[in-house]
């Protein structure tokens, strides 16, 4: 077994298996098994990335959020392209995001969006660029694909589920499934550079309670009339 | 060393007036005080740049690749005066006494004098008497000498640039395809980087005309959405705009022209390299972005003390404030969960929609100025979304955020 190992890790073995060779530096995602099966050990530098889900509130942020953490503590710069929402300031910053290195552009329209996406990509200043392209087609996201080539860091396209049944020029797709009852988001990689994985990755995600709170689940829902009191007596 | 001098001696064929002009206008970058040394030589004068282009060798190692993009091949050699330094120039480097005394331009004649004599370097001429020397070869002789070895005064007169930029290339071939006269365009490109560079001053457009034989010439003018001097730059979006670029006929010349000139000032580096990686290339990433979308679109996030989760945190306006600024303060201690999305209108929410998991937080805050928050907040399974809702005290539930 272990000539085995030391067989397999000399250069002149190739494993089919294996991603392919890692091209530019990729930011780690911050989830080991997702590192171990990303090309190049994170999200890829100069890359499109198109996550993928049905639901919002499954962690679809929480992925991303330790690559975030380590950029702008490294003083690099992370966009947020037309979000759906307002990114929560003090969230972020308790997830260890240093604000001051954080830019929010809201875009309505469709059309919009995508210019400024280019735009920000073109000006190669962003380490990240996190998107919600909704109902971005093929050659949009082709040219967005190639903007960010030359670009420092990775963007990242928030799409729906559907799109997964669309062609994409994105490097790596990612669909993620709610996890729900075991606190972990299935993340399945349906598009890779090197072999196709298969099975979905389980990433665990941070939830907002602890193990107590479960109780609450499974109690009938609080009346209004008497929740004032209980609300007192949980918070001390 | 009063006044050191770098002097360039082209080789033969004889450049012409033009090509020198257009070699001094780009040297101009280097240093204010250039001088036209006909025929073929230029004379700068560099003892107030050597710091600034960090040492003598680093700035001749510029100037000669500088003069390789444009095309010209030139001896490069510096000395305390002009004059020693074109000698030495054109004498292939040396000191100067041992320079050939071919090098001082005299005529075949006298050339053929000193050489019956039995003088072959500019040192065996120093050896002889002055007066001799003057009345076999003429006063000049002994004037170039003096002005060589600093002995007499060396007045010059220093090149104006022009003030609007126009050069014309002649291609050594006819090309059909516009890709390929980019090569070409690229030493006129780096002429006016170091026009512009003499001035502190950038474009905010130019125009490209390729030149054909039967035809009127194509024009493509370029505009920048601000004032940039860069060959590197300049190429890049020329060569966007050839690709698409359909020709009437092959091209046989190229020109580049243009006017109307703005101050760019140099940016002085920072010790620690500027304020932040890319900054000013974001500055104007924003700055471009707010032109499209408004100047409310493009905000940075910092935080507010504020029980109130929709006061809880501010939009930072990049136009008035330092982005980095921002997020000094740390914050004292999370008060509980809080969800990374916010819904900036919370969303009513029948009973019966949601499981409750966990909570309650009570948040009771904003009484003075008339956005009282009288709220208890739980986190709440709805669908498979996991969600920050809130109920109001006089009833009614909301989804203020996700747990994303």
């Amino acid at each position: 077994m272990t000539s085995l190992t030391s067989l397999l890790q000399r250069h002149s073995v190739w494993r089919g298996g294996a991603p392919s060779a890692p091209g530019a530096a990729a930011v780690p995602t911050g989830f080991a098994p997702l590192d171990a099966e990303l090309p190049g050990g994170g999200w890829p530098a100069g890359g499109l990335v198109e996550v993928l889900s049905r639901h919002e509130g499954i962690g679809e942020l929480q992925i991303v959020l330790p690559a975030l953490a380590a950029l702008t503590a490294g003083g690099h710069r992370v966009a947020w392209l037309a979000p759906p929402h307002l990114p929560y300031a003090p969230a972020l910053r308790a997830a260890g995001v240093r604000l001051g290195n954080l830019t929010v552009v809201r875009a309505p329209g469709r059309r919009d969006a995508l210019w400024a996406a280019e735009q920000a990509l073109r000006a190669r200043v962003f380490h990240a660029l996190l998107a919600w392209l909704p109902g971005a087609s093929y050659p949009e996201l082709r040219r967005l694909s190639v903007a960010a080539q030359s670009g420092p860091g990775f963007a990242l396209a928030f799409r729906p589920a559907q799109a997964a049944c669309e062609a994409s020029p994105a490097v790596l797709r990612l669909e993620l499934e709610p996890g729900f009852e075991t606190g972990r988001v299935a993340v399945r990689i349906l598009k890779r550079r090197g072999a196709p994985v298969s099975t979905p990755l389980r990433i665990p995600i941070q939830r907002p309670f602890g193990r107590s709170a479960h109780a609450l689940d499974r109690a009938p829902l609080p009346t209004v009339e008497g929740s004032g009191a209980r609300a007192r007596a949980c918070a001390a | 060393m009063k006044d050191q001098a770098l002097a360039r001696g082209h080789a033969p064929p004889d450049p012409g007036r033009e090509a020198l002009e257009a070699v001094a206008a780009w040297a101009c970058r280097f240093t204010p005080r250039v001088s036209l040394e006909p025929p073929q030589g230029i004379a700068l004068e560099v003892e107030g740049s050597l710091r600034f282009f960090s040492g003598a060798d680093s700035l001749r190692k510029r100037i000669a690749e500088g003069l390789e993009t444009l095309g010209f091949t030139a001896g490069i050699a510096s000395g305390p005066t002009a004059q020693a330094a074109l000698w030495r120039a054109s004498g292939g480097g040396g000191a100067l006494e041992d320079l050939p005394v071919s090098v001082t331009g005299l005529d075949e004649e006298a050339l053929a004098l000193l050489a019956g004599l039995g003088l072959r370097t500019l040192g065996d001429v120093l050896r002889l008497p002055r007066e001799g020397v003057a009345r076999r070869w003429g006063k000049d002789l002994v004037d170039a000498l003096d002005r060589a070895l600093g002995r007499a005064p060396e007045p010059r007169e220093f090149f104006a640039p022009p003030a609007r930029f126009a050069q014309k290339l002649e291609l050594p071939a006819q090309v059909s395809e516009a890709p390929s006269a980019l090569f070409a365009l690229r030493r006129l490109l780096a002429q006016l980087e170091g026009f512009l560079a003499a001035r502190q001053a950038g474009v905010r457009a130019f125009r490209v005309l390729l030149v054909h034989p039967d035809c009127a010439p194509t024009e493509v003018s370029v505009e920048l959405a601000s004032a940039a001097r860069g060959e590197a730059h300049f190429t890049r979006l020329l060569f966007e705009r050839f690709q698409r670029l359909e020709l009437p006929q092959p091209i046989e010349a190229v020109l580049l022209a243009a006017e109307s000139l703005e101050p760019l000032a140099e940016k002085t580096a920072g010790l620690f390299g500027g304020p932040g990686e890319g900054g000013e290339e974001w500055l104007r990433l924003v700055e471009r972005l707010q032109a499209r979308l408004g100047g409310e679109a493009v905000h940075g996030l910092g935080l507010h003390e504020d029980h109130r989760p929709e006061c809880a945190f501010c939009r930072v306006d990049f136009r008035t404030k330092d982005s980095r600024g921002a997020d000094t303060r740390e914050q004292g201690g999370s008060p509980g969960p809080r969800p990374l999305w916010l819904l900036e209108a919370p969303r009513p929410l029948c009973e019966g929609e949601f499981a409750l998991l966990a909570g309650p937080e009570r948040i009771e805050s904003g009484w003075w100025d008339g956005k009282e928050a009288r709220r208890d907040y739980f986190i709440a399974r709805t669908g498979e979304s996991l969600a920050w809702i809130y109920r109001e005290r006089q009833g009614g539930w909301f989804v203020h955020g996700f747990f994303a």
